[in-house]
Protein backbone atom coordinates (compact mmCIF):
# COMPACT_ATOMS: atom_id res chain seq x y z
CA UNK A 1 0.00 0.00 0.00
CA UNK A 2 1.65 3.32 -0.88
CA UNK A 3 2.76 5.28 1.67
CA UNK A 4 4.69 8.33 2.51
CA UNK A 5 7.02 8.94 5.56
CA UNK A 6 9.39 11.03 6.48
CA UNK A 7 12.19 9.28 8.64
CA UNK A 8 15.07 11.22 10.07
CA UNK A 9 14.36 14.10 7.71
CA UNK A 10 14.33 12.11 4.76
CA UNK A 11 10.91 11.84 2.50
CA UNK A 12 10.10 8.04 1.14
CA UNK A 13 7.12 7.19 -0.70
CA UNK A 14 7.07 3.43 -0.61
CA UNK A 15 4.89 0.53 -1.18
CA UNK A 16 4.55 -1.68 1.83
CA UNK A 17 2.77 -5.26 2.61
CA UNK A 18 -0.33 -4.02 4.91
CA UNK A 19 1.33 -6.35 7.32
CA UNK A 20 4.75 -4.47 7.71
CA UNK A 21 5.42 -3.10 11.41
CA UNK A 22 6.79 0.29 11.93
CA UNK A 23 10.35 -1.29 13.42
CA UNK A 24 10.45 -3.89 10.14
CA UNK A 25 9.96 -1.01 7.60
CA UNK A 26 12.43 0.91 9.50
CA UNK A 27 15.15 -2.21 9.68
CA UNK A 28 14.55 -4.25 6.56
CA UNK A 29 13.46 -1.16 4.13
CA UNK A 30 15.31 1.33 5.07
CA UNK A 31 18.33 -0.36 6.64
CA UNK A 32 18.40 1.96 9.81
CA UNK A 33 18.94 -1.03 12.16
CA UNK A 34 19.54 1.09 15.19
CA UNK A 35 16.02 0.82 16.31
CA UNK A 36 15.85 -2.97 17.62
CA UNK A 37 13.50 -5.93 17.64
CA UNK A 38 13.25 -7.18 21.55
CA UNK A 39 9.72 -8.79 22.18
CA UNK A 40 8.07 -7.53 19.22
CA UNK A 41 4.75 -7.33 21.57
CA UNK A 42 5.40 -4.09 23.25
CA UNK A 43 6.91 -4.94 26.72
CA UNK A 44 10.62 -4.44 26.41
CA UNK A 45 10.57 -0.89 24.69
CA UNK A 46 13.56 -1.75 22.26
CA UNK A 47 12.07 -0.58 18.86
CA UNK A 48 11.08 3.21 20.88
CA UNK A 49 11.14 6.07 18.56
CA UNK A 50 9.46 9.42 18.05
CA UNK A 51 6.78 9.93 15.47
CA UNK A 52 5.71 13.55 15.21
CA UNK A 53 7.69 14.19 18.44
CA UNK A 54 6.29 11.31 20.56
CA UNK A 55 7.59 8.21 21.84
CA UNK A 56 5.76 4.68 20.97
CA UNK A 57 6.86 1.11 20.35
CA UNK A 58 7.18 0.52 16.67
CA UNK A 59 6.88 -2.87 16.81
CA UNK A 60 3.02 -2.44 17.55
CA UNK A 61 2.40 -0.37 14.73
CA UNK A 62 2.10 -0.70 10.99
CA UNK A 63 4.06 1.20 8.43
CA UNK A 64 0.69 1.90 6.64
CA UNK A 65 -0.40 3.42 9.60
CA UNK A 66 1.88 6.19 9.48
CA UNK A 67 1.38 7.92 6.20
CA UNK A 68 2.62 11.73 6.31
CA UNK A 69 4.27 11.01 9.88
CA UNK A 70 7.58 12.65 10.91
CA UNK A 71 9.75 9.61 12.16
CA UNK A 72 12.87 9.86 14.13
CA UNK A 73 14.87 7.39 14.97
CA UNK A 74 18.60 6.91 16.91
CA UNK A 75 19.90 7.61 13.81
CA UNK A 76 18.54 11.29 13.56
CA UNK A 77 19.39 12.21 16.91
CA UNK A 78 22.79 13.99 16.38
CA UNK A 79 23.61 16.79 14.37
CA UNK A 80 26.82 15.90 12.30
CA UNK A 81 29.26 15.03 14.28
CA UNK A 82 27.78 16.16 17.34
CA UNK A 83 25.78 13.80 19.46
CA UNK A 84 22.21 14.49 21.13
CA UNK A 85 22.99 15.66 25.15
CA UNK A 86 21.16 12.12 25.80
CA UNK A 87 23.44 10.20 23.75
CA UNK A 88 26.42 12.29 25.39
CA UNK A 89 25.18 11.60 28.66
CA UNK A 90 24.58 7.18 27.75
CA UNK A 91 28.92 7.52 27.17
CA UNK A 92 29.68 9.87 30.10
CA UNK A 93 27.36 7.67 32.65
CA UNK A 94 28.32 3.91 30.85
CA UNK A 95 24.93 3.55 30.58
CA UNK A 96 25.30 -0.09 28.63
CA UNK A 97 26.44 -3.12 28.81
CA UNK A 98 25.74 -5.26 25.52
CA UNK A 99 23.86 -1.92 24.47
CA UNK A 100 21.06 -3.66 22.66
CA UNK A 101 18.36 -1.77 24.16
CA UNK A 102 20.19 1.18 24.12
CA UNK A 103 18.51 2.76 21.17
CA UNK A 104 15.29 2.69 22.39
CA UNK A 105 16.48 3.93 25.99
CA UNK A 106 18.08 7.45 23.90
CA UNK A 107 14.91 7.71 21.87
CA UNK A 108 12.65 7.08 24.90
CA UNK A 109 14.41 9.27 27.06
CA UNK A 110 13.92 12.29 24.43
CA UNK A 111 10.21 11.77 24.69
CA UNK A 112 10.52 12.00 28.17
CA UNK A 113 12.22 15.02 27.90
CA UNK A 114 9.92 16.80 25.95
CA UNK A 115 6.93 15.10 28.25
CA UNK A 116 8.90 16.71 31.19
CA UNK A 117 8.66 20.46 29.48
CA UNK A 118 5.20 19.84 28.45
CA UNK A 119 4.00 19.17 32.32
CA UNK A 120 2.52 15.83 31.76
CA UNK A 121 2.03 13.90 34.88
CA UNK A 122 3.51 9.96 35.87
CA UNK A 123 2.43 7.66 38.55
CA UNK A 124 5.03 8.80 40.25
CA UNK A 125 3.63 12.63 40.40
CA UNK A 126 2.83 13.03 43.92
CA UNK A 127 0.78 16.37 43.21
CA UNK A 128 -1.51 16.70 39.54
CA UNK A 129 -1.97 19.88 40.23
CA UNK A 130 1.44 21.17 40.84
CA UNK A 131 4.19 21.58 38.51
CA UNK A 132 6.11 18.46 37.60
CA UNK A 133 9.48 18.10 39.19
CA UNK A 134 11.68 15.04 37.89
CA UNK A 135 12.56 13.28 40.63
CA UNK A 136 14.97 10.42 40.29
CA UNK A 137 11.29 8.28 41.06
CA UNK A 138 9.72 9.97 38.29
CA UNK A 139 12.20 8.72 35.41
CA UNK A 140 12.55 5.20 37.04
CA UNK A 141 8.67 5.31 36.57
CA UNK A 142 8.63 7.60 33.14
CA UNK A 143 11.54 4.40 32.16
CA UNK A 144 9.85 1.47 32.85
CA UNK A 145 8.51 1.15 29.53
CA UNK A 146 12.60 0.22 28.71
CA UNK A 147 13.93 -2.82 29.74
CA UNK A 148 17.74 -3.40 30.59
CA UNK A 149 18.28 -6.99 30.59
CA UNK A 150 22.11 -6.13 31.84
CA UNK A 151 20.58 -4.24 34.25
CA UNK A 152 22.08 -1.28 33.69
CA UNK A 153 19.47 0.80 35.45
CA UNK A 154 21.21 2.88 37.90
CA UNK A 155 23.65 4.25 35.29
CA UNK A 156 20.78 4.65 33.21
CA UNK A 157 19.06 6.58 35.86
CA UNK A 158 21.99 8.95 36.07
CA UNK A 159 22.46 9.31 32.13
CA UNK A 160 18.73 10.76 31.80
CA UNK A 161 19.64 12.53 35.22
CA UNK A 162 22.33 14.41 33.91
CA UNK A 163 20.63 15.28 30.72
CA UNK A 164 17.68 16.59 32.68
CA UNK A 165 19.61 18.41 34.63
CA UNK A 166 21.73 19.98 31.94
CA UNK A 167 18.44 20.94 30.04
CA UNK A 168 16.66 22.50 33.00
CA UNK B 1 0.15 -12.68 10.87
CA UNK B 2 -2.78 -13.31 8.27
CA UNK B 3 -3.22 -10.89 5.11
CA UNK B 4 -5.49 -8.26 5.27
CA UNK B 5 -6.41 -5.26 3.60
CA UNK B 6 -6.02 -2.05 5.07
CA UNK B 7 -8.64 1.29 4.33
CA UNK B 8 -8.15 4.31 5.88
CA UNK B 9 -11.14 5.89 6.49
CA UNK B 10 -12.25 9.95 5.68
CA UNK B 11 -14.34 10.91 7.91
CA UNK B 12 -16.99 8.84 10.19
CA UNK B 13 -19.39 7.93 7.56
CA UNK B 14 -16.37 6.19 5.18
CA UNK B 15 -15.92 4.34 8.08
CA UNK B 16 -19.23 3.10 8.96
CA UNK B 17 -19.41 2.37 5.14
CA UNK B 18 -16.61 0.65 5.05
CA UNK B 19 -17.39 -1.80 8.16
CA UNK B 20 -20.86 -2.33 6.89
CA UNK B 21 -19.61 -3.14 3.71
CA UNK B 22 -16.96 -6.02 5.17
CA UNK B 23 -18.28 -7.94 8.21
CA UNK B 24 -15.17 -9.16 9.10
CA UNK B 25 -13.70 -5.98 9.76
CA UNK B 26 -12.24 -4.18 13.09
CA UNK B 27 -11.53 -0.84 13.22
CA UNK B 28 -8.12 0.25 14.15
CA UNK B 29 -7.18 3.40 16.12
CA UNK B 30 -4.21 2.97 18.21
CA UNK B 31 -3.35 -0.63 17.54
CA UNK B 32 -1.70 -1.67 20.75
CA UNK B 33 -3.69 -4.37 21.76
CA UNK B 34 -5.31 -5.40 18.65
CA UNK B 35 -1.69 -5.78 16.36
CA UNK B 36 -0.32 -7.68 18.99
CA UNK B 37 -3.06 -9.84 19.27
CA UNK B 38 -3.10 -10.47 15.51
CA UNK B 39 0.72 -11.02 15.41
CA UNK B 40 0.06 -14.21 17.38
CA UNK B 41 -3.14 -15.10 15.24
CA UNK B 42 -5.33 -14.55 17.47
CA UNK B 43 -7.22 -11.96 15.74
CA UNK B 44 -7.66 -12.50 12.31
CA UNK B 45 -9.72 -9.81 10.85
CA UNK B 46 -9.94 -10.02 6.75
CA UNK B 47 -9.97 -5.80 6.89
CA UNK B 48 -8.57 -3.42 9.20
CA UNK B 49 -10.32 -0.14 8.96
CA UNK B 50 -7.96 2.92 10.06
CA UNK B 51 -10.11 5.37 11.70
CA UNK B 52 -6.85 7.07 13.80
CA UNK B 53 -6.89 9.81 11.75
CA UNK B 54 -10.61 10.85 12.11
CA UNK B 55 -11.51 14.15 13.70
CA UNK B 56 -12.32 12.78 17.30
CA UNK B 57 -9.77 13.34 19.52
CA UNK B 58 -10.88 16.56 21.60
CA UNK B 59 -11.65 17.09 24.95
CA UNK B 60 -14.30 19.26 25.78
CA UNK B 61 -17.07 20.74 28.10
CA UNK B 62 -20.51 19.60 28.07
CA UNK B 63 -23.19 21.83 29.13
CA UNK B 64 -24.05 19.99 31.83
CA UNK B 65 -20.58 20.82 33.76
CA UNK B 66 -18.83 17.35 32.76
CA UNK B 67 -16.42 16.99 29.89
CA UNK B 68 -16.76 15.47 26.77
CA UNK B 69 -13.95 12.74 25.82
CA UNK B 70 -13.25 12.49 21.99
CA UNK B 71 -12.80 8.21 21.41
CA UNK B 72 -9.45 9.38 19.59
CA UNK B 73 -7.81 11.25 22.31
CA UNK B 74 -4.64 9.53 23.80
CA UNK B 75 -4.86 8.09 27.00
CA UNK B 76 -1.84 10.33 27.74
CA UNK B 77 -3.42 13.29 26.58
CA UNK B 78 -6.23 12.15 28.73
CA UNK B 79 -4.78 11.80 32.04
CA UNK B 80 -2.52 15.24 31.03
CA UNK B 81 -5.54 17.59 30.59
CA UNK B 82 -5.62 19.80 33.63
CA UNK B 83 -9.70 19.63 33.85
CA UNK B 84 -9.42 15.40 34.24
CA UNK B 85 -6.26 16.01 36.39
CA UNK B 86 -8.30 18.82 38.83
CA UNK B 87 -11.60 17.46 38.37
CA UNK B 88 -11.47 13.83 37.74
CA UNK B 89 -8.30 12.81 39.41
CA UNK B 90 -9.15 8.99 39.76
CA UNK B 91 -9.46 9.13 36.17
CA UNK B 92 -6.04 10.41 35.59
CA UNK B 93 -4.61 8.48 38.38
CA UNK B 94 -6.16 4.64 36.94
CA UNK B 95 -4.40 6.16 33.23
CA UNK B 96 -1.23 6.88 34.54
CA UNK B 97 -1.45 3.19 36.63
CA UNK B 98 -1.78 1.59 33.29
CA UNK B 99 0.78 0.12 30.57
CA UNK B 100 3.89 2.23 29.57
CA UNK B 101 4.05 6.30 28.23
CA UNK B 102 5.13 4.63 24.87
CA UNK B 103 1.60 2.55 24.99
CA UNK B 104 -0.20 5.16 26.64
CA UNK B 105 0.92 8.20 23.91
CA UNK B 106 -0.71 5.71 21.08
CA UNK B 107 -3.64 3.68 22.69
CA UNK B 108 -6.79 5.58 22.62
CA UNK B 109 -9.98 6.39 24.67
CA UNK B 110 -12.18 4.14 22.78
CA UNK B 111 -9.55 1.54 22.07
CA UNK B 112 -8.33 1.13 25.65
CA UNK B 113 -12.52 0.28 26.03
CA UNK B 114 -11.90 -2.20 23.23
CA UNK B 115 -8.59 -4.14 24.15
CA UNK B 116 -10.02 -7.95 24.47
CA UNK B 117 -10.76 -8.88 28.11
CA UNK B 118 -7.94 -12.08 28.79
CA UNK B 119 -6.58 -14.17 31.14
CA UNK B 120 -2.70 -15.81 30.40
CA UNK B 121 -4.47 -18.55 28.39
CA UNK B 122 -6.21 -16.81 25.86
CA UNK B 123 -2.52 -15.33 24.93
CA UNK B 124 -0.99 -18.55 24.49
CA UNK B 125 -2.38 -20.77 21.48
CA UNK B 126 -0.82 -23.81 22.80
CA UNK B 127 -4.07 -23.86 25.23
CA UNK B 128 -7.46 -24.60 25.26
CA UNK B 129 -9.85 -21.35 26.08
CA UNK B 130 -13.21 -20.64 24.57
CA UNK B 131 -12.62 -17.11 24.52
CA UNK B 132 -10.27 -17.80 21.96
CA UNK B 133 -11.88 -20.59 20.33
CA UNK B 134 -15.35 -21.26 21.83
CA UNK B 135 -15.77 -25.09 22.82
CA UNK B 136 -12.10 -26.15 23.67
CA UNK B 137 -12.36 -25.82 26.72
CA UNK B 138 -11.06 -23.40 29.72
CA UNK B 139 -7.54 -23.25 30.58
CA UNK B 140 -8.21 -20.82 33.66
CA UNK B 141 -10.33 -23.22 35.83
CA UNK B 142 -7.72 -25.04 37.95
CA UNK B 143 -5.22 -23.28 36.55
CA UNK B 144 -2.46 -20.85 37.06
CA UNK B 145 -3.64 -17.36 36.46
CA UNK B 146 -3.53 -14.95 39.09
CA UNK B 147 -6.01 -12.71 38.06
CA UNK B 148 -9.34 -14.44 37.14
CA UNK B 149 -13.01 -13.52 38.10
CA UNK B 150 -14.04 -13.45 41.08
CA UNK B 151 -17.61 -11.79 39.70
CA UNK B 152 -19.77 -12.69 36.73
CA UNK B 153 -18.04 -15.73 35.61
CA UNK B 154 -19.47 -18.84 33.79
CA UNK B 155 -18.27 -22.48 33.41
CA UNK B 156 -16.98 -21.46 30.55
CA UNK B 157 -14.71 -18.14 31.22
CA UNK B 158 -13.39 -16.58 34.39
CA UNK B 159 -11.33 -14.12 32.25
CA UNK B 160 -11.22 -10.05 33.19
CA UNK B 161 -11.15 -6.65 31.71
CA UNK B 162 -7.67 -5.26 31.47
CA UNK B 163 -8.75 -1.75 31.66
CA UNK B 164 -7.86 0.29 34.59
CA UNK B 165 -9.19 2.90 33.26
CA UNK B 166 -12.65 1.59 32.60
CA UNK B 167 -12.36 0.92 36.37
CA UNK B 168 -12.33 4.45 37.22
CA UNK B 169 -14.73 5.61 33.88
CA UNK B 170 -17.63 3.08 35.80
CA UNK B 171 -17.76 4.63 39.39
CA UNK B 172 -17.53 8.28 37.24
CA UNK B 173 -20.65 6.99 35.82
CA UNK B 174 -19.52 8.33 32.42
CA UNK B 175 -21.43 7.19 29.03
CA UNK B 176 -19.92 5.70 25.93
CA UNK B 177 -21.32 7.40 22.45
CA UNK B 178 -21.90 5.24 19.64
CA UNK B 179 -23.02 5.15 16.16
CA UNK B 180 -23.57 2.33 13.99
CA UNK B 181 -24.11 2.86 9.80
CA UNK B 182 -27.57 3.59 9.49
CA UNK B 183 -26.86 6.76 11.75
CA UNK B 184 -28.47 5.58 14.59
CA UNK B 185 -26.38 6.56 17.87
CA UNK B 186 -26.32 4.96 21.15
CA UNK B 187 -25.33 5.95 24.70
CA UNK B 188 -24.86 3.14 27.24
CA UNK B 189 -22.83 3.07 31.12
CA UNK B 190 -19.36 2.26 30.66
CA UNK B 191 -20.30 0.04 33.20
CA UNK B 192 -22.35 -2.24 31.13
CA UNK B 193 -20.21 -1.84 28.08
CA UNK B 194 -19.18 -5.30 28.65
CA UNK B 195 -20.99 -8.56 28.89
CA UNK B 196 -20.31 -11.50 31.34
CA UNK B 197 -19.01 -14.31 29.32
CA UNK B 198 -22.60 -16.89 30.00
CA UNK B 199 -21.73 -19.51 27.15
CA UNK B 200 -20.36 -17.12 24.77
CA UNK B 201 -17.17 -15.50 26.49
CA UNK B 202 -15.46 -15.02 22.61
CA UNK B 203 -17.86 -11.84 22.44
CA UNK B 204 -16.56 -9.00 25.04
CA UNK B 205 -18.95 -6.69 24.58
CA UNK B 206 -22.35 -5.46 23.18
CA UNK B 207 -21.38 -3.70 20.19
CA UNK B 208 -22.53 -4.95 16.78
CA UNK B 209 -19.38 -5.36 14.46
CA UNK B 210 -20.83 -1.66 12.72
CA UNK B 211 -20.39 0.12 15.33
CA UNK B 212 -18.12 3.15 16.36
CA UNK B 213 -17.07 4.48 19.76
CA UNK B 214 -17.59 8.27 19.13
CA UNK B 215 -16.97 10.00 22.21
CA UNK B 216 -16.67 8.80 25.88
CA UNK B 217 -18.82 11.66 28.24
CA UNK B 218 -18.50 12.55 31.96
CA UNK B 219 -20.85 13.54 33.84
CA UNK B 220 -19.85 16.52 36.84
CA UNK B 221 -17.91 14.71 39.97
CA UNK B 222 -19.62 13.55 42.62
CA UNK B 223 -18.97 15.61 46.37
CA UNK B 224 -16.21 14.03 47.80
CA UNK B 225 -12.77 12.50 47.76
CA UNK B 226 -11.46 10.60 44.83
CA UNK B 227 -8.97 7.52 45.27
CA UNK B 228 -7.41 5.38 42.27
CA UNK B 229 -5.47 2.11 44.05
CA UNK B 230 -3.70 -0.81 42.09
CA UNK B 231 -2.39 -4.02 43.57
CA UNK B 232 0.35 -5.83 41.19
CA UNK B 233 3.12 -8.23 41.03
CA UNK B 234 6.10 -5.22 40.01
CA UNK B 235 6.44 -1.61 40.88
CA UNK B 236 5.10 -0.61 37.54
CA UNK B 237 3.95 -1.59 34.02
CA UNK B 238 2.07 -4.71 34.37
CA UNK B 239 -1.33 -5.73 34.74
CA UNK B 240 -3.89 -5.34 38.07
CA UNK B 241 -4.20 -8.35 40.30
CA UNK B 242 -6.83 -6.02 41.66
CA UNK B 243 -7.44 -2.29 41.89
CA UNK B 244 -10.28 0.03 43.13
CA UNK B 245 -11.80 3.74 42.81
CA UNK B 246 -13.54 5.39 44.96
CA UNK B 247 -15.43 8.64 43.85
CA UNK B 248 -17.60 10.41 47.06
CA UNK B 249 -19.97 7.32 48.02
CA UNK B 250 -19.35 5.35 44.79
CA UNK B 251 -16.80 2.17 44.82
CA UNK B 252 -15.72 0.27 41.35
CA UNK B 253 -13.55 -2.76 41.63
CA UNK B 254 -11.37 -3.49 38.76
CA UNK B 255 -9.15 -6.97 37.43
CA UNK B 256 -12.12 -9.00 39.32
CA UNK B 257 -15.12 -8.94 36.51
CA UNK B 258 -15.12 -9.14 32.52
CA UNK B 259 -16.17 -5.64 32.85
CA UNK B 260 -15.09 -2.58 35.53
CA UNK B 261 -17.24 -4.19 38.54
CA UNK B 262 -19.41 -1.40 40.71
CA UNK B 263 -19.58 -2.53 44.41
CA UNK B 264 -23.59 -2.27 44.83
CA UNK B 265 -23.52 -3.85 47.63
CA UNK B 266 -20.63 -2.20 49.18
CA UNK B 267 -22.20 1.44 47.88
CA UNK B 268 -25.51 0.16 49.74
CA UNK B 269 -23.84 -1.00 53.22
CA UNK B 270 -21.79 2.46 52.91
CA UNK B 271 -25.42 4.45 52.92
CA UNK B 272 -26.65 2.51 55.64
CA UNK B 273 -23.89 3.54 57.79
CA UNK B 274 -21.89 0.42 57.34
CA UNK B 275 -17.77 0.83 58.35
CA UNK B 276 -15.62 0.46 55.30
CA UNK B 277 -14.19 -2.57 56.46
CA UNK B 278 -17.87 -3.95 56.44
CA UNK B 279 -19.06 -2.90 53.27
CA UNK B 280 -16.00 -4.30 51.44
CA UNK B 281 -17.14 -7.61 52.82
CA UNK B 282 -20.99 -7.32 51.89
CA UNK B 283 -19.44 -6.93 47.67
CA UNK B 284 -17.49 -9.49 48.79
CA UNK B 285 -19.65 -12.03 49.87
CA UNK B 286 -21.14 -12.90 46.36
CA UNK B 287 -17.66 -13.34 45.30
CA UNK B 288 -16.14 -16.77 43.70
CA UNK B 289 -12.41 -17.69 43.49
CA UNK B 290 -9.67 -17.85 46.08
CA UNK B 291 -9.46 -16.78 49.70
CA UNK B 292 -6.34 -14.88 49.51
CA UNK B 293 -7.29 -12.82 46.42
CA UNK B 294 -10.68 -12.35 47.94
CA UNK B 295 -9.12 -10.86 51.23
CA UNK B 296 -6.57 -8.80 49.10
CA UNK B 297 -10.11 -7.07 47.48
CA UNK B 298 -11.66 -6.54 50.76
CA UNK B 299 -8.62 -4.95 52.26
CA UNK B 300 -7.86 -2.97 49.24
CA UNK B 301 -11.29 -1.62 48.92
CA UNK B 302 -11.60 -0.79 52.79
CA UNK B 303 -8.40 1.46 52.51
CA UNK B 304 -9.26 3.43 49.72
CA UNK B 305 -13.04 4.24 51.12
CA UNK B 306 -11.40 5.55 54.14
CA UNK B 307 -8.72 7.61 52.27
CA UNK B 308 -11.09 9.18 50.20
CA UNK B 309 -13.14 10.27 53.39
CA UNK B 310 -9.91 12.05 54.12
CA UNK B 311 -10.23 13.75 51.04
CA UNK B 312 -8.24 11.32 48.40
CA UNK B 313 -5.27 12.42 46.85
CA UNK B 314 -5.26 14.39 44.18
Amino acid sequence: MRTEIRVNGVDHAVDVDTRTSLLDFLREHLDLKGSKKGCDHGQCGACTVLVNGVRINACLSLAVMHDGDHVTTIEGLASGEALHPLQQAFLTEDAFQCGYCTPGQICSAVGLMAEIAAGQPSEATADLNAKVVLTDAEIRERMSGNLCRCSAYPQILAAVRRAAGAAA
Amino acid sequence: MKPFAFERARNVDHALSLAAAAPGARFLAGGTNLLDLMKLEIEQPDTLIDVGRLPLADISETAGGGLRIGALATNSVVASDPRIRSRYPVLARAILSGASVQLRNKASMGGNLMQRTRCSYFMDPAMPCNKRLPGSGCSAMGGLSQATALFGASEFCAAVSASDMSVALAVLDAEVETVRADGSVRRRPVETLHRLPGDAPQVDTDLAPDELILAVELPPPPSGGQVWRKVRARASYIGALASVAVAGDRVALGAVAARPWRARATEAALAGGAAPSEAAEAELASASGEVGRKSLVRRLASDAIQESRKGGRS
